[in-house]
C-alpha cells in the first residue's frame, strides 16, 4: 500500500508546530501501525532527517503508552485498540491519514507526537489506592467479595491510563480515568473505608491539575481502548455526592 | 574465585525466619537519614520503592516510561503463584518450592527458593488489601487455575491483566508514598552508569530523556530492578525500551553477571509475519489449560486448512511425549518440542514456523462462552494481529524469547558483589535456575520488593553512615563525563546504517546461533560475528537529532551499544556450560529422544562473569550449588 501521512511535528512545549506531509510509499497491509510509522522513521533517518517522535513501549496494548489521534480520533478508531494494535489492513492504499497528539491543555507537547501526562499522575497520587502498608494485613480470603462485584471492579480496573479519554473529551475531561479508580476500590470493602477521601481528593487533583468536568458526550467511552464503561462516571458523581453530604 | 552466597545454613524450613532474626535493623529515627536510590518501577521496583518509603526511607525512583505504572511487569497475563492450599489439592510452601527448583532443572539456590515459596502467601494477601481484583467464585472467595510445570492449582488471577492489576496495585502503594513525600519520583529517566566509590555503590548517571541532561543521583544504596535482557535478540515479547543497560553499566563497573545464557523461550506466542516485525506477541500459556497443541502427522497436510486434516492425521505431539503433563509441560519443553516439529517440516503457517493450539475440544465441552470468560482478551488480541478468528479454527503458535533467569549475580540478601548494590526480580539471576515457570516471575518481582529486601537492605544500611558520599564527590562528575562523551561519539560517527537495523542484525546473530538449540560450532560462530558487527556498529551507526532533545534514536543507540558488549558474553556462558539444561539446550548434550542433559558432576554452579572490557576474555568465578533438602534428580514430565 502507498499512504501519504500529515503528521504533527513540534519541537518542544514552546514551539508552535505543524502538519507535515510525509509519504509511506511500501506499506503491509500486516504491519501496526507503529511498524508503519518505524518504517517512515528509517527512511527519515537514512536520509539524516529529525525521525518522527511518538510514545510507545509494549505494542500489545496493555502498558498505555501510545498515544496518538489518528483521522481526528484517539487511537484510530478501531472499537477497543491502542494504536499499537491497530493494523494496517483496516486502512487502503492510496489513503491519506492525519497523525496527531493528545491534544488537551493538561497534556503539553514534548515533541510531535508526544505529550506530557503528568496530571494523571497526581490524580492517583492524590488518593488512587488504600492506605495499607506492607504486611500486616489479613488473609487473602478473610473478606469474601461477591463475583459480581470482583466482576464489576475489575470491569473498572481494565483502566490502562494512556489518557484518550481526556483527549477525546470537549472538555478534556479526565472523569472516566478518575471514576474507574474510584468505583474499583469504592465497592471493594478493602477500598470503602476510606472512599470518601479519595474520591473528594482525586476529584480536587483532577480539578487543579486543568482536566475539565463531564458534559455527558461519552467520546470517552468511544474512544476507551478498554471499553471503560462512563457509568463509572455516574459512580464517581455519585460518591462525590455522598461524601459531599455525608 | 569461588563466590559465596551467604545463604543460612541449618533446617530449611526455619531459614528465613532465622535469617530476619539475625539481620541488623535500623532504628525507626534513623531510617530517614538514609537515602536509597530504585532504578525501575515495576513490580520488584515499584513494591521495593513503596516499601521502603513506608519504611522511613527517603527513597529516590527512576523509570524510563513516563509512567511508573507502564513498566512491563504490566504485560504479564496468566497468573502469580502462592501455596495457599486453597482448593485443597495437595500444596504446600514446600511443594512449590520443589516444584520451583525441579522446574528450574536444579540450577537455583534452594535458599533463595524457599523463602519465595515461604512469602508468596503474604503476597496474595497485600495484593487483596490494596484492591487489585483478582478472580472470584460465587462464594466471594479467591479462584485458582492450573499453569505449566505444576500438578496443582496454585495460580491466582486477574482476568488476563494479571500483571497488570498487580502493577497497579504495587503503583498505587508507590504513590501513596509520594504524596507522603518519602519517595520522590522521576520518570523519562535511563540510567547510564552506576557511581562506585571506593568500591562501593554510591549512586547513578542518568539521562533525562525530556530535554538530554545528564544527572546525578547519590544515594546509600542503590536497587536495580530493572527486568531482563532478552531484547538481545531483537524480535522478543519483551516491551522495545526494555534493554540491559542499567544492568550492565553495573557490570562494567564490576557487577558480575550470573548465567546470562539462561533465557526463556515462550512457547505461546504468536507467530512472525514478516521482516518489518518490531515484536512478538505472547499470549498467556494459561492457553494451554484448555488448548491442544498440535502438528499435521504428514508434511503434506500442513498446506491444507487445519479443518480438513482428519484426527487421525494430527499429531498431538505434547500429549503423546509427555502424558502426565500433557499440554502443561514447562515452557522449555514445550518450547523445544514445537521447534522440533517444525524442524520435521511439519510446522503451520507463513514460513511454516508455527504449531496449531486448538480449542475445539474446550468449546465443545464447556461452550464457547465459558472460554471466552476465561480468554477473551487473548482470542481477541489474537485475531487483531492475525486476522483469524480463535474460536473458529486452531490459533498458530511459534515460541519466541521472553525472559531471562539468569542477572546480576546477587547473594542471599540480594546483594550483588559490588556492596551497596541490590539487584531484584528479573534483574537479578537467583530463584528461577535454568528455567521459569509459568506465574512464578509475578511472585518473584514482588517477594524481592515487598518481603525480601525491607529485611536485608536494613542489614547493609546498619554498617553505613548515612551520606556520607554525595553528588558532589568527584566520582559522579567522571561518571557523568564518560556517559557525557559516549554520547557524544555515538552521535558524530554519522555512519550509514540505523541503530534499528544494527539491532536487528544482532538478533539475528543471537537467535540463530544462541537461540532454543546451541552447539559449539554455532557458539563459535556467533563469537566471530559478534565482535565483527559491533566494530561495524561504533564506525557507521548514524544517530540522527542531538542530544539536548527527546531523542528515541539516541535511546536505541545508547542501549544498542550495551546489547552488543553483553551478547558476547551471554554467548561464551553458553559455550563454557558443557550441558542441557532448562532454557538452555546443547545439541551436543541431550538423549537419543531429544530431552536435554544435564551433568551434574561438571556443571552444578553458578557461572558469574567479570567483565573485563569489550573484546577481553571476561573471567569466570563459579558458586557452587548444594542440595541438601532436594535429590538432585533427572527432570521428567512424563
Amino acid at each position: 500500500m502507498k499512504l501519504t501521512l500529515h503528521v504533527w511535528r513540534q519541537n518542544g512545549p514552546t514551539d508552535k508546530g505543524k502538519l507535515e506531509t510525509i509519504d509511506a510509499p511500501n506499506v503491509s497491509p500486516d504491519q501496526s501501525f507503529l511498524e508503519m510509522l518505524d518504517d517512515v522513521n528509517q527512511a527519515l533517518a537514512i536520509e539524516g532527517k529529525d525521525v518522527v517522535a511518538f510514545d510507545h513501549d509494549c505494542r500489545e496494548g496493555i502498558c498505555g503508552m501510545c498515544s496518538q489521534v489518528i483521522n481526528g480520533v484517539p487511537h484510530g478508531g478501531q472499537e477497543r485498540t491502542t494504536v499499537c494494535q491497530l493494523h494496517m489492513r483496516k486502512f487502503k492504499d492510496g489513503d491519506e491519514i492525519f497523525i496527531e497528539p493528545w491534544k488537551a491543555r493538561a497534556f503539553p507537547v514534548i515533541k510531535d507526537l508526544v505529550v506530557d501526562r503528568n496530571g494523571l499522575e497526581k490524580i492517583m497520587q492524590a488518593g488512587g489506592y488504600t492506605s495499607c502498608h506492607t504486611g500486616g494485613v489479613a488473609d487473602g480470603n478473610a473478606l469474601p467479595i461477591g463475583n459480581p462485584v470482583a466482576e464489576y471492579s475489575m470491569d473498572a480496573a481494565e483502566c490502562i491510563g494512556c489518557g484518550a479519554c481526556v483527549a477525546s473529551c470537549p472538555n478534556s475531561s479526565a472523569m472516566l480515568f478518575t471514576g474507574a479508580k474510584v468505583a474499583q476500590l469504592a465497592v471493594l470493602p478493602q477500598g470503602k473505608v476510606e472512599a470518601q477521601r479519595r474520591v473528594m481528593a482525586m476529584t480536587e487533583a483532577a480539578k487543579e491539575f486543568g482536566f475539565g468536568n463531564c458534559s455527558n458526550h461519552y467520546e470517552c467511552q468511544a474512544s476507551c481502548p478498554k471499553g471503560v464503561d462512563v457509568k463509572f462516571i455516574a459512580k464517581l458523581n455519585r460518591e462525590y455526592m455522598k461524601a459531599l453530604v455525608s | 574465585m569461588i563466590l559465596d552466597g551467604k545463604c543460612p545454613t541449618g533446617p530449611i524450613e526455619t531459614s528465613w525466619d532465622r535469617h530476619r532474626f539475625e539481620s541488623k535493623l535500623v532504628n525507626p529515627s534513623n531510617k530517614r537519614k538514609y537515602k536509597v536510590l530504585c532504578v525501575g518501577t515495576g513490580l520488584a521496583g515499584g513494591a521495593a520503592a513503596a516499601s521502603l518509603g513506608e519504611l522511613g526511607y527517603q527513597v529516590e525512583a527512576f523509570c524510563y516510561q513516563d509512567s511508573a505504572r507502564r513498566a512491563h511487569s504490566i504485560a504479564a497475563q496468566g497468573g502469580i503463584n502462592a501455596a495457599k492450599n486453597y482448593p485443597n489439592d495437595g500444596d504446600s510452601v514446600y511443594r512449590l518450592f520443589y516444584d520451583t527448583i525441579k522446574g528450574g532443572d536444579f540450577r537455583a539456590r534452594e535458599a533463595d527458593v524457599w523463602r519465595l515459596a515461604q512469602v508468596s502467601n503474604n503476597i496474595i494477601d497485600q495484593c487483596v488489601a490494596q484492591g487489585v481484583p483478582f478472580a472470584r467464585d460465587y462464594a466471594g472467595y479467591l479462584d485458582n487455575r492450573s499453569f505449566g510445570g505444576a500438578q496443582v492449582s496454585r495460580t491466582f488471577y486477574a482476568r488476563g491483566q494479571t500483571g497488570q492489576q498487580l502493577l497497579l496495585g504495587a503503583y498505587s502503594a508507590l504513590s501513596r508514598q509520594v504524596k507522603a513525600g518519602t519517595v520522590k519520583l522521576f520518570e523519562r529517566r535511563e540510567m547510564l552508569d552506576l557511581v562506585v566509590v571506593d568500591g562501593v555503590a554510591k549512586g547513578i548517571t542518568c539521562r533525562n530523556m525530556v530535554n538530554g541532561e545528564i544527572e546525578s543521583y547519590w544515594g546509600d544504596a542503590v536497587i536495580l530492578a530493572t527486568g531482563g535482557y532478552v531484547n538481545v535478540f531483537y524480535l522478543s515479547t519483551n516491551a522495545m525500551g526494555c534493554s540491559v543497560t542499567a544492568a550492565w553499566k553495573a557490570a562494567r563497573k564490576g557487577a558480575y553477571m550470573a548465567n546470562p545464557c539462561y533465557t526463556q523461550i515462550h512457547p505461546t506466542c504468536i507467530p512472525q509475519s514478516g521482516e518489518h516485525q518490531s515484536k512478538l506477541t505472547l499470549m498467556s500459556e494459561s492457553l494451554r489449560n484448555d488448548g491442544r497443541c498440535w502438528v499435521p502427522k504428514k508434511a503434506e497436510d500442513c498446506e491444507k486448512p487445519a479443518a480438513d486434516i482428519a484426527e487421525t492425521d494430527r499429531d498431538y505431539y505434547l500429549e503423546r511425549k509427555y502424558p502426565s503433563f500433557g499440554n502443561l509441560a514447562p515452557r522449555d519443553i514445550a518450547s523445544r518440542a514445537a521447534k522440533e516439529q517444525c524442524d520435521d517440516e511439519r510446522g503451520v503457517g507463513p514460513g511454516k514456523r508455527g504449531v496449531y493450539l486448538d480449542f475445539a475440544d474446550s468449546i465443545n465441552r464447556l461452550g464457547a462462552d465459558t472460554i471466552a470468560g476465561r480468554y477473551g482478551n487473548l482470542f481477541e488480541m489474537y485475531e487483531k494481529i492475525t486476522d483469524e478468528d480463535g474460536y473458529k479454527q486452531p490459533m498458530r503458535i511459534y515460541p519466541a524469547p521472553h525472559y531471562s533467569m539468569g542477572g546480576l549475580w546477587v547473594d542471599y540478601n540480594c546483594m550483588s558483589n559490588v556492596p551497596g548494590l541490590f539487584v531484584l526480580g528479573e534483574a537479578n539471576f537467583s530463584v528461577h535456575g535454568a528455567n521459569r515457570l509459568g506465574a512464578s516471575a509475578l511472585m518473584q518481582g514482588l517477594a524481592d520488593g515487598y518481603f525480601v529486601i525491607p529485611y536485608t537492605i536494613a542489614g547493609y544500611l546498619a554498617t553505613v553512615k548515612p551520606g556520607e558520599v554525595k553528588d558532589d564527590h568527584k566520582a559522579f562528575k567522571q561518571s557523568a563525563d564518560e556517559v557525557k562523551a559516549d554520547i557524544d561519539k555515538l552521535l558524530s560517527i554519522n555512519g550509514t546504517k540505523t541503530p534499528s537495523e544494527f539491532h536487528r542484525e544482532l538478533g539475528k546473530i543471537m537467535w540463530e546461533n544462541v537461540g532454543m538449540a546451541r552447539s559449539e560450532e554455532s557458539l563459535n560462530e556467533a563469537l566471530k560475528l559478534i565482535p565483527a558487527l559491533r566494530d561495524e556498529f561504533w564506525k557507521n551507526v548514524k544517530v540522527v537529532g542531538t542530544n539536548e532533545q527527546f531523542n528515541q534514536e539516541l535511546e536505541n543507540a545508547c542501549r544498542l551499544a550495551d546489547f552488543f558488549e553483553f551478547a558476547e558474553i551471554l554467548t561464551k556462558d553458553a559455550l563454557n556450560r558443557e550441558e542441557s539444561c532448562g532454557g538452555h539446550f546443547r545439541t551436543e548434550h541431550q538423549t537419543d529422544d531429544g530431552e536435554a542433559m544435564r551433568n551434574d558432576e561438571d556443571f552444578c554452579y553458578v557461572a558469574a562473569w567479570e567483565f573485563k572490557g569489550a573484546g577481553v576474555e571476561p573471567e569466570l568465578h563459579k558458586e557452587p550449588l548444594k542440595f541438601d533438602n532436594v535429590k538432585l534428580a533427572v527432570r521428567s514430565y512424563k
